[in-house]
Order: C-alpha cells, then sequence, then structure tokens
C-alpha cells in the first residue's frame, strides 16, 4: 500500500508492524508526534501493546529495559535532551544486551535551547554499544524501523533509528508500508535467550568484578571485562548481521541493498563526499550540477554508522582522489566525529603504503541551520578546483555568519 | 480479619540463602528474610544500587532464590512498571512485581520514578527499607537521616535539617495502601506485605531498618534498637488503606498503654546522635508527645 505521510507517522506504522509489546516515551520535539500516533493505534485497538506513559525519558527507557528483560519487544522514542537524559540508560541497555529500538528524531543539543535539527544528540551517544542506523527518506524510516528489531533481536544489541528532525519527522512523502504477511516472514516473535521467571530465577546485572570468578558448579563466568569485550566483538559482527537482515527484507520487499553504505554516483567519482541521513540526499543534487560542469563527485552515505563500516568504506573510496565528510555535529575540542572515523579508516591503508584520498572535513546544519543547496554548491565547487588539499582549516563551517 | 502471623505459622521456606554479604546485624538481612517469606516464589524483584545489591552477592553467585532485574538508581518504580506492562502483554500476570529500594533510592534519587508511577496507578508493590543514610556508600546523609545526626558528610554538626515523611508523600498520591514497618518487628511486617499483596495498583511500604555501623551501636543489639525507636514513640507503625490511617501492631499498643519511654533511651542507644544537646532532647521530646497526645486523642 502506497501512503502520504510524515516521518514520524511512518516510524510509527513500522513499529506498529513490527509488533512492539511494550511502548514507554515522554514527548520532546520533533518526536512527540509519533509517539502520540502509537497511542491513537493503542487506545483506538489497532494494535496490542502495553503504553506507558512515563514521567521522564531516563524511566521510559527504565522501563523498556525492565520489560525487555522481561522478554518482551520494547520501543521508545526520543530527542536532543530526552536522549541525554537517558543516557546512562543508553549505557545500561547495551551493556545488559537488551535488543530495544529506539527512534532518535535528531535535533540539536542545548544550551542555548534550540528544537531544530542537527545530529550532536545521537553521534554524542556513538560510544554506548547501540547500533546506529540513520535514514534518508521516509521509506527508509519505516524499513529501518523492521530491520532495526531483526537485527537487535540477533545480535542481543539495542538500536537506535535516527532521522532528521522536521525535514523528515515533519515532512511530507510518499512511501510503501510493508504488508503484514510479509512483515510476518521478515519479522520472527522475540525469543529471548532468558527473560525474569520465577521458575528460572536469575539475577541479571549483578555487581560483576573485574576478573572472572567461578560459579556454583565450578565453571568459570565472565569478569566484567569479558562481558564489555563480547559486546564490541558482537557488534562488529552486526556488519555482517545487518547485512545479511537487508539481504533478506529484499527478498521479501523487494527494496534496499547495502545496509551499511548508500553510493550516489561513486563510481567513477574523483571526489566523494560522505555525510550522513537526509543531507546525503540532498547533497544528489549538488552532485548533478557539479557532474554538468564537468567535475566527477559523488556521494556516500554511511548507512550504519555503529558499529563504523570502515573496511567497506575504504574500499568505496580508496580510489578516488578527494573525500569531503560534511556532518551536523562536532566533537567539541577536536573535530567532527565522522570526519575523524573516516580518516581513522584510511588510515592503515595509508600505513601500508597505498595511495588513499586525502579528507577534508565540513560542518554544517547545526542547530538547524539551514543548509542550501547552492552554498553546498559552491563549497564543494571551490573544494574540488585549485589546490582542494589545502583548502582551509579542518573543519570548515558551511554557511557560518561571523 | 485474617490472623496475625507468629512464628509458628512463617513459611518454612527460605528464599534468601544463608550466608550473605551484608554486615553482622544488619536490619535489612531480617526484613529481606522475612519479606521475601510473604512475597513466596512468584515474585520478580527489582533492586536498585544500595546495601541490598551487596547483600545479594558478586556474579556469578545470588543470595536470593528469585528472579532478580538490578536496575538503575534513579529507575527503580520505571523499571517495575516495565516488568509489570510485559507480564501483562505476556498473559503472565499472576507474577507479583515487588521493588525493593533503600532510602536514598526511594526518597531521593528515585522519587521522581516512583511518584510518577504512583500517580499512574501501576500495579506493584514498592519496598523501601530506609537505614537513614546513603550506608552502602559509606554512610552519608539522605532525605530520610533524622535531624542531629551525625553522617560522614555532616561530621561536625549533624544533619540540620528534618527526616523527609516518605510513606506521607506516598499516602498523598492516593494510593491505596501505605505501611510504615520495622526490621525489629519481622511478623508486622509480615502481615503488611501480605495485606498489599492482596490490593491492586501502587503499594507502599516503609520499613525503619537499624543499621550498627551506620548508626553507631553493636550488632547484637539491631533489634532492641529497632524496637527502642517503636516504644519511644519516636518512629511509628501504621497503615494508610484507602485514605484512612491506623496505628498497628506495638504502636497501636502504646496508645492503649499511654506510656512513652523516654526518647533519650533511643537516642542514647546510638553513635551518630551524640552531639544532641540537652535543650535538642527535649525538644525531640516535645514533638514526640505532641504528636501523641494526637494519637490519644484519636483514640
Amino acid at each position: 500500500m502506497h501512503m502520504i505521510e510524515n516521518g514520524n507517522v511512518a516510524a510509527a506504522i513500522g513499529v506498529k508492524l513490527a509488533g512492539a509489546q511494550v511502548i514507554a516515551a515522554y514527548p520532546i520535539t520533533p518526536q512527540t508526534p509519533l509517539t502520540e500516533k502509537l497511542s491513537e493505534f493503542i487506545e483506538a485497538g489497532e494494535m496490542k501493546a502495553q503504553h506507558i506513559p512515563v514521567e521522564s525519558e531516563h524511566s521510559a527507557l527504565a522501563a523498556c529495559i525492565a520489560a525487555s528483560s522481561t522478554g518482551a519487544r520494547a520501543f521508545t522514542a526520543t530527542s536532543a535532551n530526552g536522549l541525554l537524559y537517558m543516557h546512562e540508560q543508553v549505557h545500561w541497555a547495551a551493556g545488559a544486551r537488551l535488543p530495544i529500538v529506539m527512534c532518535v528524531v535528531n535535533r540539536a543539543v542545548g544550551a542555548p535551547w534550540n528544537i531544530w535539527n542537527d545530529h550532536q544528540d545521537s553521534i554524542s551517544q556513538r560510544d554506548t554499544g547501540w547500533i546506529q542506523m540513520y535514514c534518508c527518506d521516509h521509506q527508509q524510516i519505516i524499513d529501518s524501523v523492521l530491520k532495526a528489531f531483526a537485527i537487535a533481536e540477533a545480535v542481543s544489541i539495542p538500536v537506535m533509528v535516527c532521522y532528521d528532525g522536521y525535514l523528515l519527522s515533519h515532512t511530507y512523502m510518499p512511501f510503501e508500508v510493508p504488508e503484514e504477511q510479509q512483515v510476518a516472514r521478515f519479522l520472527k516473535p522475540f525469543r529471548p535467550a532468558y527473560a525474569l521467571d520465577p521458575e528460572n530465577p536469575a539475577n541479571l546485572n549483578t555487581v560483576t568484578l573485574p576478573d572472572t570468578r567461578v560459579d556454583i558448579n565450578g565453571d568459570m563466568a565472565h569478569g566484567y571485562m569479558e562481558i564489555r569485550y563480547l559486546l564490541q566483538e558482537d557488534l562488529r559482527a552486526t556488519l555482517a548481521v545487518a547485512q545479511q537482515t537487508e539481504d533478506s527484507f529484499k527478498q521479501i520487499f523487494g527494496r534496499g541493498g547495502d545496509a551499511l553504505l548508500e553510493p550516489y554516483r561513486c563510481d567513477d567519482a574523483e571526489y566523494i563526499v560522505v555525510g550522513l541521513g537526509s543531507l546525503t540526499y540532498q547533497l544528489h543534487d549538488v552532485v548533478e550540477t557539479l557532474r554538468s560542469e564537468g567535475h566527477k563527485i559523488g556521494v556516500m552515505g554511511i548507512r550504519l554508522y555503529r558499529p563504523f563500516p570502515a573496511e567497506a568504506l575504504v574500499q568505496a573510496v580508496r580510489q578516488a582522489r578527494g573525500v569531503f565528510v560534511i556532518e551536523k555535529a562536532v566533537s567539541y575540542g577536536y573535530e567532527g566525529a565522522l570526519f575523524s572515523d573516516v580518516k581513522a579508516a584510511l588510515f592503515e591503508s595509508a600505513q601500508s603504503g597505498d595511495p588513499v584520498p586525502f579528507v577534508k572535513g565540513m560542518v554544517a546544519g547545526i542547530g538547524g541551520r539551514e543548509i542550501r543547496t547552492a552554498d553546498l554548491t559552491d563549497t564543494l565547487r571551490a573544494a574540488v578546483t585549485g589546490s582542494p588539499r589545502d583548502a582551509g582549516d579542518d573543519p570548515g563551517w558551511i554557511g557560518l555568519r561571523l | 480479619m485474617t490472623p496475625k502471623t507468629t512464628i509458628l505459622t512463617l513459611p518454612k521456606e527460605e528464599l534468601v540463602h544463608p550466608g550473605s554479604r551484608a554486615c553482622t546485624g544488619c536490619g535489612l538481612s531480617i526484613a529481606y528474610r522475612i519479606g521475601l517469606k510473604a512475597l513466596g516464589p512468584d515474585t520478580i524483584l527489582v533492586v536498585p544500587p544500595s546495601c541490598l545489591t551487596v547483600l545479594q552477592g558478586l556474579f556469578p553467585v545470588a543470595t536470593t532464590k528469585l528472579p532478580c532485574l538490578n536496575v538503575t538508581f534513579a529507575s527503580t518504580a520505571a523499571a517495575a512498571t516495565g516488568v509489570m506492562e510485559a507480564l501483562k502483554a505476556q498473559g503472565r500476570e499472576h507474577i507479583k512485581v515487588v521493588a525493593w529500594a533503600g532510602d536514598g533510592g526511594t526518597s531521593d534519587i528515585g522519587i521522581q520514578a516512583l511518584s510518577g508511577a504512583a500517580e499512574r496507578g501501576d500495579d506493584f508493590l514498592f519496598m523501601c527499607y530506609d537505614n537513614e543514610g546513603y550506608m552502602n556508600t559509606g554512610v552519608q546523609r539522605s532525605g530520610t537521616t533524622p535531624q542531629g545526626a551525625i553522617t560522614t558528610n555532616t561530621p561536625f554538626k549533624g544533619k540540620l535539617q528534618q527526616k523527609k515523611d516518605v510513606p506521607a508523600i506516598m499516602a498523598a498520591h492516593g494510593i491505596d495502601y501505605v505501611a510504615t514497618a520495622s526490621a525489629a518487628y519481622p511478623l508486622d511486617l509480615y502481615d503488611k506485605i501480605k495485606k498489599a499483596l492482596t490490593l491492586k495498583g501502587t503499594k507502599y511500604i516503609h520499613i525503619h531498618t537499624p543499621c550498627p555501623p551506620g548508626w553507631g551501636f553493636e550488632p547484637r543489639y539491631s533489634v532492641k534498637v529497632g524496637r527502642s525507636a517503636i516504644e519511644t514513640g519516636y518512629y511509628d507503625l501504621y497503615e494508610v488503606e484507602q485514605g484512612v490511617f491506623r496505628l498497628t501492631g506495638a504502636s497501636e499498643k502504646l496508645v492503649e498503654k499511654q506510656q512513652l519511654v523516654p526518647v533519650r533511651e533511643y537516642l542514647q542507644s546510638q553513635a551518630r546522635f551524640k552531639l544532641l544537646s540537652e535543650e535538642q532532647i527535649a525538644q525531640i521530646q516535645s514533638q514526640i508527645d505532641t504528636k501523641w497526645a494526637g494519637y490519644y486523642q484519636a483514640g
């Protein structure tokens, strides 16, 4: 079925189709309409789920952590300061290996207060052990919610489905709504390895020592470090699981193809622009303009940001002369986090003597500052002409008016 | 009215293994052991960081035979809601959900989530064991530390402020059952838990819990000190059932006797009160007398 709706509704329909059993959320702009829609589905009897109207985001994720530990499929959503208020729980959900799915409707972080879009909220959570997917349009939002539950439950790691506040959450676009029968083939019921049960009692998230320790049967049990190492290993292995999930999705729904990267005209590109979210689709227009002027340029969207698809990215951009990373977040005191990630991915190739592209970092759209296509075009045109390797300091801020 | 539980009718099954990591003479060990007998095996526990986390043991060994979800400090009640709603979604509502937190996890860092859950009327029992300070981190003041008590962050003047009345705050939410109890009266606690479990919605029980290292008395006197708090009228055992207040157990008997033991006896049994002047002790006695005059009048 085709539908024209906003991005929050696309997400809500995805959550309904996924059969989330417990939903807990606290209102925050621009996420609010998503959970309002879920409340409507539940109260109208269209969706069978427990809805908990909690008193804070910290409690929202607490309720999801507990529900997931009890064996229920759990969902929450938030933005900006709501996500940061959850921060302790964000770490906890990953450490406890719970396959919770959370939509992060990206918004700038205070202070000062700002409700518009950038990526500082979710990027600042990149080290928590969650999987992070970024969406570029409404079709990707609804599909990603379904894929997120499938991936999360396959690897027992929570997933953030990130999409741009307003630019996607509040704009209307046509998208295909997956059929229920197809969803049932794609996403099996949640069957956790363990769920809280008096018949089979366990003490979850107990104080765990730095060292390994024998259990009552004399078997060696993990220490904290082993538990955390396994999270890291399983996150790295998620790159493959995400691709398998994508393949299975494509087989059933006929859409998608690459879980990690989304290239646009990169095959013969001398310069490649790397970015996250809806910005990368906006850059398609820039690429068309610059290509019509004779500049061989392409765009590489990062679909899965954590775990970071370093190898796939290196393979995809190594032939280029230069890479420009444009991002809506800053690791304050250094540079954009994605910029650092891209450079780190290329470093190994560079060290082994392979020719690698130069990498330049740019920051744009902070706090919802409009990213004009004309500005992007001018910036990239200037960057690919002359001596781009030496142009300006990193990161350059696009659209700054000082 | 159901007959009162006695030492002879208490269930024999132990749900807390002996040899826990609790301190010698820990009031919580008594309340927890007897409390879990009242809860029974068909229960899921939710526990924030507290002395109870230590009592429970270190991975991969556990003291408790019940399934237990350890959660972040501020989130106990919200997590209890999450467990309860998940059980509902799975058709497993017969399993009881019980949060068991210390006074910090209840009255200070935990109060937002607790207030939210109580306002929603979420169906679980919240137990607060009140040892009147942050004992697990080495005896710092909490919202429920009584006035005048020395703690490690009120070292030379004692706590200047009053004890926060958390059961009254919970009763103000209009929930159907709020009770106070004492680790020194475990059978009274047992019966209150049993009663709470028959009711729907949020239930709250606040347990006065003597702490030998935190309060400064010898471990062998835990029960004696706990009883002294009740007999002096310093701490009261009561229930608020559907908004109706009623003294219970040993406190109820004090109304009949109309003769309180002087509070000096309680205060002088603990090193934490050693800074109290004669004037302050007299003031505390006067506050107790006023409170009890009201109780006597209400009959």
